[in-house]
């Protein structure tokens, strides 16, 4: 119940969205065809200006994934992981997390065909897919768009939040299932 | 920070590479994915353009404002150096709400357009404000509120139950973000991080 009410919420919003904007709009007598015209023209300028930072940021991330280097640290982690109750099968997947959307994407789905989507690896993996975001390609964007270089603290911050996302995942896994 | 991170990975990743006899396979994914960041920065324009227009709409027509003055105690308070009324706050508000409801094409727009707002408080061309940083580890946390796409690849993978993972989801997501604004409102006060903080723009309120 709880469920399908929000899974409409995320079917309507946007249209309805869209909807309510231009109809307020034209009757706070905006130009709305114009206006529209007049903000959207940015959006080129934005997405190039991404480029340079995101190209940055995907390669290195490629070439740490393709190396291999990710079994070797899943390996040196793992007696630290076995501590707090985190299988080691699923270390790859949040070491990926932060990096690679698409990369913690396909680890997920091959842990639910190794181990099923119900199993507790399957569980936990979904559970970590949902609780942070790709922290690295969040900051080259956001940042990149305006031409940010030093972010400050920002990525240790967003690190930091990946951790407890990532601990209380498998926290509440252990818990709950 | 951003740089030792990113030099470990290049450095780490080529000398594991090779080590391991993998050189052909890096090569492959440095080139392949300098691709896929130009295919990906590309594919934003339209929903950019789309988002922006609409934003713009309702900017003029004072919705944006409405939004902002609803949630202004809470955003206040998330961002002290950013007026309470400036057109960063509305965008902000619009980011995480979108992100909320898990609609990432129209998140990162506003995102986007927030984070060119908190620029023009930004004295420094290069440097984030820690009103940006804030509203990065914000979104890196990740406020979805139903992890749609999880649901479905569950679902697809033959599992009985594929919504069960809503609630613990939640524990998570929420504890992350939390974590977030603790972690990111601790580190401004750091002694390095306050030195590298840009001097504030004085702002003539005199519309």
């Amino acid at each position: 119940m709880f469920v399908t009410v929000l899974e409409n919420i995320s079917l309507y919003a946007i249209p309805v969205l869209i909807l309510v904007v231009v109809s307020v709009g034209l009757l706070r007598k905006v130009k709305v065809y114009e206006t529209f015209t007049e903000g959207a023209k940015d959006g080129f300028t934005t997405a190039v200006r991404v480029i340079p930072f995101l190209t940055a940021m995907l390669v290195a991330i490629g070439i740490f994934r393709a190396s291999g280097s990710m079994d070797i640290l899943a390996r040196v982690l793992a007696p630290v992981t076995n501590l707090i109750g985190m299988p080691a099968e699923i270390l790859p997947m949040a070491i990926m997390r932060p990096l690679s959307g698409g990369g913690a994407t396909g680890i997920m789905t091959g842990l639910f065909t190794e181990y099923g989507p119900d199993s507790i690896i399957g569980r936990m993996a979904s559970v970590m897919q949902g609780s942070t975001d790709t922290t690295f390609y969040v900051l080259a964007v956001y940042f990149g768009s305006i031409g940010i270089r030093k972010s400050r603290h920002a990525l240790s911050a967003g690190l930091i939040a990946d951790l407890a996302g990532i601990l209380a995942a498998v926290f509440i896994t252990n818990i709950m299932f | 920070m951003i740089n030792y991170v990113w030099f470990g990975l290049i450095v780490i990743g080529v000398v594991v590479g090779i080590a391991t006899g993998n050189t052909q396979a890096v090569t492959d994914a440095a080139i392949s994915n300098a691709r896929t960041a130009v295919d990906l920065s590309l594919g934003l324009i339209g929903v950019m353009a789309l988002w922006l227009g609409i934003m713009k709409i309702a900017e003029e027509a004072g919705l944006i404002k409405k939004l902002s003055n609803l949630l202004k105690p809470i955003m206040v308070r998330l961002f002290p150096d950013v007026p309470a009324d400036h057109p960063a706050m509305g965008a902000m508000i619009m980011n995480i709400a979108a992100n909320m409801l898990g609609l990432g094409n129209a998140a990162t727009p506003f995102g986007l357009k927030a984070m060119k707002e908190l620029q023009t408080l930004n004295s420094t061309e290069d440097t984030a404000t820690d009103a940006m940083c804030t509203f990065l580890a914000i979104n890196t946390s990740s406020v979805t509120i139903i992890a749609a796409s999880v649901i479905a690849y569950r679902a697809s993978a033959g599992s009985l139950n594929p919504v069960e993972i809503i609630g613990p989801t939640l524990f998570a997501t929420i504890t992350s973000t939390v974590v977030a604004i603790i972690a990111v409102k601790m580190l401004a006060k750091l002694p390095k991080n306050k030195a590298s903080k840009p001097a504030p723009i004085v702002i003539n309120e005199t519309e």
